[in-house]
């Protein structure tokens, strides 16, 4: 339909709406039907080159479309059928929010006629979504479809990406209008009036990095969202400045990369932290210094001066008082940036060795406690399942075409230590909203998105029940992921908080789950369970290499916790270590 | 204190919610809110009065730009700015009335001191409109509270602004001349946005 040869042929709004997608370069659409949405699936065979992933959950849809966007860049979309369909998308659609991911989300909507009736399967779902939305939209004429979509496929990729919710009544699906995609081609996105990295501005911050002894970058998800990982990095080595990462941005430069020291924050390496304590100046780029990776503000960083190279000027000093602000886009900021500081660059005696110096040590006394080093004890740890798949996937030379999607809690944090990423897109993971079950269905949206690479899924015992219909989904869709389910009988994390502030109180963090290889089965996914070190990498590998899906449960220690951990209102260098004497971690005895 | 924001929103339904959405959102407390037209077509003018930090302005500003249905937002005080506010007040006022029937004259002296006009006049009630800075219209309720009148009904706008002057209204400049239409068009960079003392840094709760 969308080729067709009238110019300006007359379709029905859903033919519209699809036409508009398959115009937008839309490829996949992760949906599930229902009444209000029906008249689009009715013509869904008209667009072949439309494929339509069916959910078993429509907050799947939306992780899934999340999953797609954060592997490729490009928008993700999902679809689903007016009132529980709508309101089934919404932790999906904050999830992608507060991570500034670019997803178009349709509902279908009861007729116009009735809107405001409390009709069947009636929501108010541009009401519902508004704070958790870049924008919405509701569309009640089939002659809006078009260009409505097309603006929302702009909102959502322009400036700071977010999701869009264009809601459709079913009238408007059905009414007939006529189609010219060109036409509906939206005017230039709004420049926003306060992006503005004035010459000024950019000549403080100039002679801030010149005059820094000890400078250190802060690269958030901003790095990928730009594309600017080349020009960090670029910089970062120009004037031998360090860069610590958060949780988001941990893909953005080379974990191997000598002047890569890792993840900040709650659960970021000690060295990473004090490193951070100690700067006289942050170069913070595309993050929003999050209570996770500050902790105590008023403690934080206390002697440095702050440059914030940010695209969303209501960011600038929500959390943090900066010194310098550059708004606008990240990659475009650093490219006027760069050509200043090479005219004046840092004096050569401050390119950092002292600095570099005095950080590299820290890192030796902390990896004395780190748990990677320790021998086999004959337990099987999380943080080693994590390590020897990377290992699995770095002996195999396949790092650059591996895609690790986290759930939310211990595992995720393990997974951030110890998984050493190499290339942009290779961690998709819930940062903001630490959405549980966002790993099985965001994967499944990366591995369409990129069926030539190894997707992981390396989730929690407690995440993974919370969307394990999805494996359903896998195999109607033929998908090869890998599944590591990270079982330690626990919601780890609550349990962890339970130990450590509510006096081991473990109130419903004991989760008792099915056996995950039997589930898998039942499915007619392979799958393995693995109690020993020794068995993790062998297993890695024939999921990796299987060409099907194949779940790997994983039997790890119960109450094994993520350290160093930064207790709420504490600083950033005030970090509790793992114990010296865990019982845990005690070598086996001498026979 | 009090900051006030003049915005430029497109004129659409559900655009208010979105605009009351985020006060909400950031905790602030919205004093008042007008909505009528403004000099372009389909374009609201909202002025919004909010309690909030000092320091609170830059953020309200750069997320009031966040919203999609904003074209402009101006923050002014008022110095640079004249601000009203239209009050319509009824107070009781007739033969039952313990003033009895110099009450009506009493008002009527009272309403020329203050400016406000006699718009209705009923055998038991007379209503006050008045437009005015908020202090004045504050002044004319305390002296008939004072002066034991009942008032029975107060309606008020809430406030109006206006910059002053035409060159300094950056909403004038940004949207009446071909100029700056011109660079809606092509997106380049607007220099004048703001104005050059603002320094975002400087802001901030501490």
């Amino acid at each position: 339909m969308a080729d067709s040869i009238t110019p300006n042929p007359t379709l029905t709004g859903a033919e519209i709406l699809l036409a508009t997608l398959a115009g937008e370069g839309v490829t996949t659409v992760f949906g599930y039907p229902g009444g209000a949405i029906l008249p689009v699936y009715d013509v869904l065979r008209k667009f072949p080159n439309l494929h339509h992933v069916l959910v078993r959950h429509e907050q799947s849809a939306a992780h899934m479309a999340d999953g797609y966007a954060r592997a490729t860049g490009r928008v993700g979309v999902c679809m689903a059928t007016s009132g529980p369909g709508a309101t089934n998308l919404v932790t999906g659609l904050a999830t992608a929010m507060i991570d500034s991911i670019p997803i178009v989300a349709i509902t279908g909507q009861v007729s116009s006629k009735v809107l405001g009736t409390d009709a069947f399967q009636e929501i108010d779902i541009t009401g519902i979504t508004l704070p958790i939305t870049k924008h919405n939209f509701l569309v009640t004429r089939a002659e809006e479809i078009a260009p409505v979509l097309r603006e929302a496929f702009q909102i959502a990729r322009s400036g700071r990406p977010g999701p869009v919710l264009v809601d459709i009544t079913k009238d408007a699906q059905q009414a007939a209008a006529a189609f010219d995609f060109e036409a509906a081609k939206p005017r230039p996105y709004r420049p926003h009036p306060m992006l503005r990295a004035e010459s000024s501005s950019m000549q403080e911050a100039v002679t801030l990095i010149r005059q820094a002894k000890r400078p250190i970058i802060l690269a958030g998800h901003g790095v990928v969202e730009s594309g600017a990982e080349r020009q960090v990095l670029a910089l970062a080595e120009a004037h031998r400045i360090p860069i610590a990462s958060t949780l988001l941005g941990l893909d953005a430069v080379p974990a191997e990369h000598p002047l890569c020291l890792g993840m900040m924050g709650m659960h970021g390496e000690s060295w990473v932290n004090n490193a951070i304590q100690q700067a006289d100046l942050l170069l913070a780029f595309g993050m929003r210094f999050d209570d996770r990776v500050t902790g105590n503000l008023t403690k934080y960083s206390p002697n440095s001066k702050k440059i914030h190279v940010e695209i969303d000027p209501s960011e600038i000093n929500k959390n943090v008082r900066v010194d310098v602000a550059l708004i606008g886009d990240l990659k475009e900021v650093l490219s006027l940036l760069m050509p200043l500081l090479e005219t004046h660059p840092r004096p050569l005696e401050s390119h950092g060795s002292e600095w570099l110096k005095q950080i590299n040590a820290g890192k030796g006394n902390a990896s004395v406690r780190d748990i990677i080093n320790l021998p086999d004890n004959g337990h099987l740890y999380a943080a080693h399942v994590i390590n020897d798949i990377w290992h699995e996937a770095a002996a195999a030379g396949r790092l650059e075409q591996t895609i690790i999607v986290t759930d939310v809690g211990q595992h995720q944090m393990w997974e951030a230590q110890y998984f050493k990423h190499h290339a942009p897109r290779s961690l998709i993971t819930s940062g903001g909203l630490g959405t549980m079950g966002f790993a099985l269905p965001a994967a499944i949206g990366a591995k369409v998105a990129c069926p030539e690479k190894d997707v992981w899924v390396i989730a929690g015992d407690g995440g993974f029940q919370m969307t394990a219909a999805e494996l359903s989904t896998i195999v109607q869709e033929g998908l090869a992921i890998n599944i590591a389910v990270i079982n330690n009988g626990f919601l780890g994390m609550v349990r962890q908080w339970q130990e450590t502030i509510y006096e081991k109180n473990y109130a419903s963090s004991p989760i008792l789950s099915p056996n995950f290889v039997l589930l898998a089965a039942a499915h007619g996914i392979a799958g393995a369970t693995v109690k020993q070190r020794a068995d993790v990498i062998p297993n890695a590998r024939l999921a990796r290499t299987s060409g099907k899906p194949f779940l790997i449960e994983f039997q790890v220690e119960k109450e094994d916790g993520v350290y160093p951990m930064i207790t709420p209102g504490s600083a950033l260098h005030e970090m509790l270590r793992r114990p010296q004497h865990d019982p845990l971690i005690e070598l086996p005895e001498e026979p | 204190m009090l900051h006030t924001f003049i915005a430029l929103v497109q004129d659409r339904p559900g655009v208010l919610t979105r605009v009351a959405s985020l006060f909400r959102r950031l905790n602030i407390n919205i004093v008042s809110l007008t909505v009528g037209e403004s000099e372009r077509a389909e374009t609201s003018r909202m002025t919004i009065v909010c309690d909030a930090h000092e320091n609170a302005a830059d953020r309200i500003r750069a997320s009031l730009y966040k919203l999609e249905t904003t074209i402009s937002v101006d923050e002014v005080n008022r110095t640079d700015a004249v601000v009203r506010e239209l009050c319509l007040i009824k107070v009781a006022a007739g033969p039952s009335h313990p003033h009895g029937l110099h009450s009506r004259s009493q008002i009527f002296e009272l309403s020329q001191v203050f400016r406000a006009r006699v718009v209705d006049l009923a055998p038991e009630s007379i209503m006050l409109e008045m437009t005015g800075s908020a202090s004045k219209i504050e002044g004319l309720l305390q002296v008939l509270r004072e002066s034991g009148y009942t008032i029975l009904e107060v309606s008020r706008t809430g406030r109006m602004a206006m910059r002053r002057g035409h060159h300094t209204s950056r909403v004038l400049e940004a949207l009446g001349t071909r100029q700056s239409l011109d660079l809606q068009e092509f997106p380049t960079q607007d220099p004048d946005a703001l104005p050059s003392d603002e320094i975002l840094p400087g802001a901030f709760e501490e």
